[in-house]
């Protein structure tokens, strides 16, 4: 029963969104207030109902119910209980219907806590958020219904696939489905904006929290997948610009350049018709990397089972609401009013520079990722662009944003001084030389790690300069200064701390470069060293696991003969799916890692083992971790907050009309 | 009680469309939004002024630019109106086609009457109520904790033959065999299930398992029979042949036979119990047609009601010359068939015919 119930809810949620996806529009068009605020109420409606099914769809693979086609392929009932639910989404019917849940909490949301909206424009929102919804809730029951059944139900399921038997999956996915997802809200803002035909800078203020919301996500869930490529794929590789990959970044640059532009938009008034476009944009590459994942087009672990029938549907999807949106803007974009003119020198005008820098990256990143897909799909000729593509193209563009961001930062709005900038900035370009004489003295190595640490360096005190600025003029006394720091708006705080993240993250990709690497033939007893640290191999062994055999080297790292950290490096063979994966072994040393990984077995028992020495390499993943807790920062600001209770007051003492 | 439930859900998400429609329809919020808006682009603009983001003058001219929005978007605010015609339209809509849709959908994709699986329950479920694959599994499991039950071993083997799982059947009777020694029912059992495994070709190691079971039973047909396989899979026809004869003859009525017969048929020899008995060497010969006179004889003393074969039983003895047994066979018959003229004339008949009778 449970099953079947979370099976009509999600029924039930498809009809729904229609009313949702109709009723508030027809609202809109006659004027009616009483329609358009059927929105709200059928949002969180619908929310509750894809909630019931996913919960059943989880109940049925931690209750390991093999009537479930769904649960069979991807469960075993010897799984451990976190697998089993992880599971839930580790998989394609799974996943989508979790793609569709973060679509309807979006929803459930903007209802909940827009109630400062106009009406009108929260109506049309909604409206356009249920057209979304609708058609993957369509697109599941149709093509990937995660409640087909089986009768008679076997005993045992297949279990899931082992790469994914990790705890990855229960955080990279949710994460990076919060950021992709986050920006239907941002689209719907957009597709509802146009179809209001009120474009403001209120407007602007309404989307931003979102953005900050979904950008933040999208940019855990980016780093989050990297970490668990590095640990999982086992010779240390965290960034392969594979087309997945390269998926994921597309929305988080178009995101990225949506935050900014709607800060001009906010404040300005301006910038509005390619804010709406990038919103557009943004969610438009997100869907573009589902078609790309979920089609066939390409094979990897994260396109599960794929069917033909599956990539047609989502590329309507793409199509219609691409199309439909794009069609819209055409429609509405003459009517803009063009926004204030603005100085080359400005706040503005670095923010403007900042869009054209990032939506050229990510225009790049859209060439080398679907050219050799549309060059294999014309003429069957397989082409493979990988790094040096990437590298030659993508570098030059990003390095510009690199070097400006902590300028911009200092420039005001309407009249900038960028001199008075660039003295401000002395202090963070020394900072970057010190920093890179001192590592280029004790590692030496390539000149573009040193290049790339200075640059880093020069980011993340650059990028504080502006608040301590404030913080420290004509003033010595602590507590002045704790006052007026925390009297700055949260907002400057979170730009401060994200664009520092983006230095930190740099830095680490930079120290790469130092990295040891020793590629072998492992055995008990064997020492290997491995820049500062020895690591010496215990002993080799077969242990049991749940669902699984593991081969494990027991290994001891150690620093001038002291222990410092054990690693149990393994290979796991999964006997249900014959299948074997490799567990890293990774301690973190001060900033560097040491990361020990078994390849394969050999006939004469020896293990054929990488071992590497990573400088600094957690870097890159704390670099995204500040950046998200900018976006926190910026999310928490008091403009984002203030108005929704006085509003609310205010809006109970109107008389009705 | 699913149905309750669906009425439940599908109560709620009409709800949701209802009641904004019924309650009372309010203002605006569009303005007071606008002017919540205009009062923090104001405070903004004098935060920026206060962190020298923007100059006195500049921020002067941003405060009347953010007034003039704030008067062009009242300008712009259409007139408002609900109209009963459109609530009650919308309302029917609802409520009607809300159901009507999600119960449509569901009656095509889903399986109401199709209860939750959980595997616990399932493997708890009383003996009677359990499906076999809960059954098995739960024995599987115990099996797993007590590898030494020897008697697990032996209910689930066959079941798995039953099932196609030939390879856990052979790993069963090995367990079984290991714990209590071979029998020739079991080693031929193993045998079998090693063959299976194999698809059909009687690996080496199937071979041993049955020539053990001849071991200790010589007669036992089924390790006969695959042992004249495995010489058949060889290259072995002759003997494969041989054996199998053997073994029609001795059974012609045996479950197993229609299998012999196809094989033999196969192998380009006569399948017929004659032809058999025909193929072999004189001596051989006449042992087989003594055997299965005998088989004939036993049959009929347990059942003396069939008249044809108490005819072929007395023509047999003749034609083995055993006459005397002959005779008491045909007293034999007619004290059986006692009551029915017609068979004691057809046995005077054939007494006549051959000369024995009285």
């Amino acid at each position: 029963m449970i099953v079947e119930a979370g099976h009509y809810a999600l029924v039930l949620a498809l009809a729904l969104a229609v009313a949702q996806a109709v009723v508030p529009l027809w609202g809109l068009r006659r004027g009616d207030p009483a329609l358009m605020a059927t929105a709200a109420p059928t949002a969180i409606a619908q929310f509750a109902l894809v909630a019931i099914s996913f919960i059943a769809l989880s109940w049925a693979h931690v209750a390991s119910d093999f009537s479930l086609t769904n649960v069979i392929e991807n469960s075993h009932s010897a799984k451990p209980l976190i697998y089993k639910i992880s599971g839930v989404w580790g998989n394609h019917e799974g996943s989508m219907l979790l793609w569709v849940l973060i679509l309807v909490v979006f929803g459930a949301m903007v209802a909940a806590f827009s109630r400062a909206m106009p009406d009108d424009l929260r109506a049309a929102t909604l409206a356009v958020q249920a057209w979304i919804s609708g058609a993957f809730i369509l697109f599941i029951l149709m093509t990937s219904n995660p409640f087909a059944r089986v009768f008679p139900a076997p005993i045992e399921g297949r279990d899931l696939n082992p790469v994914l038997q990790d705890i990855g999956l229960a955080i990279h996915p949710p994460l990076l489905y919060f950021g992709y997802v986050g920006f239907s809200i941002t689209f719907s803002f957009a597709a509802g904006a146009l179809i209001c035909g009120r474009i403001d800078a209120a407007w602007a203020r309404f989307v931003r929290p979102w953005t900050l919301l979904a950008w933040m996500f999208l940019t855990l869930g980016i780093a989050m997948g990297s970490y668990w490529a590095y640990y999982t794929l086992g010779w240390g590789g965290f960034w392969f610009w594979d087309p997945v990959e390269n998926a994921s970044l597309m929305p988080w640059l178009a995101g990225t350049a949506l935050l900014h532009s709607a800060t001009v938009m906010e404040k300005r008034d301006a910038l509005k018709v390619w804010t709406i476009f990038l919103a557009i944009l943004a969610f438009s590459l997100s869907l573009l990397g589902t078609f790309l994942v979920r089609s066939g087009v390409l094979t990897s672990v994260h396109s599960f089972a794929s069917d033909p029938q599956r990539g047609v549907f989502i590329l309507m999807i793409l199509v219609f609401f691409i199309g439909g949106s794009l069609a819209l803007f055409a429609w509405r974009a003459p009517e803009l009013k063009p926004g204030g003119i603005f100085a080359p020198v400005s706040r503005e005008g670095s923010l403007v520079l900042n869009n054209l820098l990032l939506t050229a990256s990510c225009a790049t990143v859209f060439v080398g990722t679907l050219y050799p897909l549309a060059l294999e799909a014309f003429t069957a000729e397989k082409i493979s662009v990988g790094a040096p593509f990437f590298n030659l193209t993508f570098g030059p563009v990003f390095l510009p944003i690199l070097l400006l961001m902590p300028a911009a930062q200092l420039l005001a709005w309407k009249r900038g001084d960028l001199l008075g900038a660039a003295q401000r900035l002395t202090f963070a370009a020394a900072a970057g030389f010190v920093v890179a004489l001192v590592l280029g003295a004790i590692h030496g190595g390539p000149v573009l790690s040193i290049v790339g640490v200075m640059i880093a360096a020069y980011l993340v005190v650059g990028s504080f300069v502006e608040v301590f600025g404030r913080i420290f003029t004509r003033a010595i006394s602590v507590s002045t200064a704790w006052s007026r720091a925390v009297g700055l708006p949260r907002s400057a705080w979170g730009a401060a701390f994200a664009h520092a993240g983006v230095g930190v993250s740099l830095f680490g990709l930079a120290a790469t470069g130092w990295g040891v690497e020793e590629v072998l033939s492992l055995r008990a007893g064997d020492v290997v060293k491995a820049g500062p640290y020895e690591v010496a191999v215990m002993s080799t062994q077969t242990l049991p696991g749940p669902n699984y055999r593991a081969t494990v080297a027991r290994t001891l790292v150690r620093s001038n003969g002291a222990v410092v950290a054990t690693l149990d490096p393994a290979r796991r063979f999964y006997p249900t799916r014959q299948m074997t994966t490799t567990e890293a072994g990774i301690v973190t040393l001060g900033l560097g890692q040491i990361y020990v990984s078994l390849s394969g077995e050999n006939a004469d028992g020896s293990l054929d083992g990488r071992v590497y020495w990573k400088p600094f390499v957690s870097l890159i993943w704390m670099g995204a971790l500040i950046m998200a807790f900018g976006g926190l920062l910026s999310l928490s600001d008091r403009r984002l907050r203030i108005g929704v209770a006085r509003r609310a007051r205010g809006v109970a003492a109107q008389p009705a009309e | 009680m699913v149905w309750v439930l669906f009425a439940f859900l599908t109560g709620v998400a009409v709800l949701a469309v209802l009641w904004p429609l019924i309650r009372a329809p309010r203002a605006s919020v569009r303005e007071a939004s606008d002017k919540a808006f205009y009062q923090i682009a104001v405070s903004g603009i004098d935060r920026d002024v206060e962190r020298g983001l923007i100059t006195p003058d500049d921020a002067a001219a941003a405060r009347v630019e953010a007034a003039r929005r704030l008067i062009a978007s009242a300008h712009e605010a259409t007139s408002r109106s609900i109209s009963p015609t459109r609530l009650r339209v919308t309302a029917l809509a609802a409520i009607v086609l809300i159901p009507a849709l999600s119960l449509g959908l569901y009656y095509y994709l889903g399986n109401p009457d199709y209860p939750d699986q959980p595997l616990e329950a399932r493997l708890k479920a009383p003996p009677g109520q359990m499906d076999v694959n809960a059954a098995l599994a739960k024995i599987e499991k115990h099996l797993a904790d007590n590898p030494d039950d020897a008697r697990g071993w032996e209910i689930v083997a066959p079941v798995y033959m039953k099932m196609g799982r030939a390879q856990d059947a052979a790993e069963a009777w090995r367990n079984v065999i290991r714990l209590e020694g071979p029998t020739a029912e079991r080693a031929s059992a193993f045998g079998q299930a090693l063959t299976f495994a194999a698809n059909g070709t009687v690996t080496p190691q199937a071979r041993a398992a049955f020539e053990a079971a001849l071991k200790e039973e010589p007669d036992n047909a089924q390790a006969r029979f695959f042992v004249a396989l495995a010489d058949e899979q060889t290259g072995d026809k002759a003997s494969a042949l041989d054996a199998y004869q053997k073994l029609l003859v001795e059974g012609p009525d045996a479950p197993w036979a229609p299998v012999v017969r196809e094989r033999v048929e196969k192998l380009g020899g006569a399948s017929g119990p004659a032809a058999a008995i025909a193929a072999m060497p004189a001596e051989q010969r006449e042992q087989a047609i003594r055997g299965m006179v005998a088989g004939l004889a036993a049959r009929l003393e347990q059942n003396g009601g069939d008249l044809e074969g108490w005819l072929r039983l007395v023509r047999s003895y003749t034609m083995l010359r055993e006459t005397d047994r002959a005779r008491a066979a045909l007293a034999d018959a007619k004290k059986a068939l006692v009551g029915n003229a017609q068979a004691v004339e057809q046995l005077d008949a054939l007494a006549r015919e051959l000369g024995i009778g009285g």
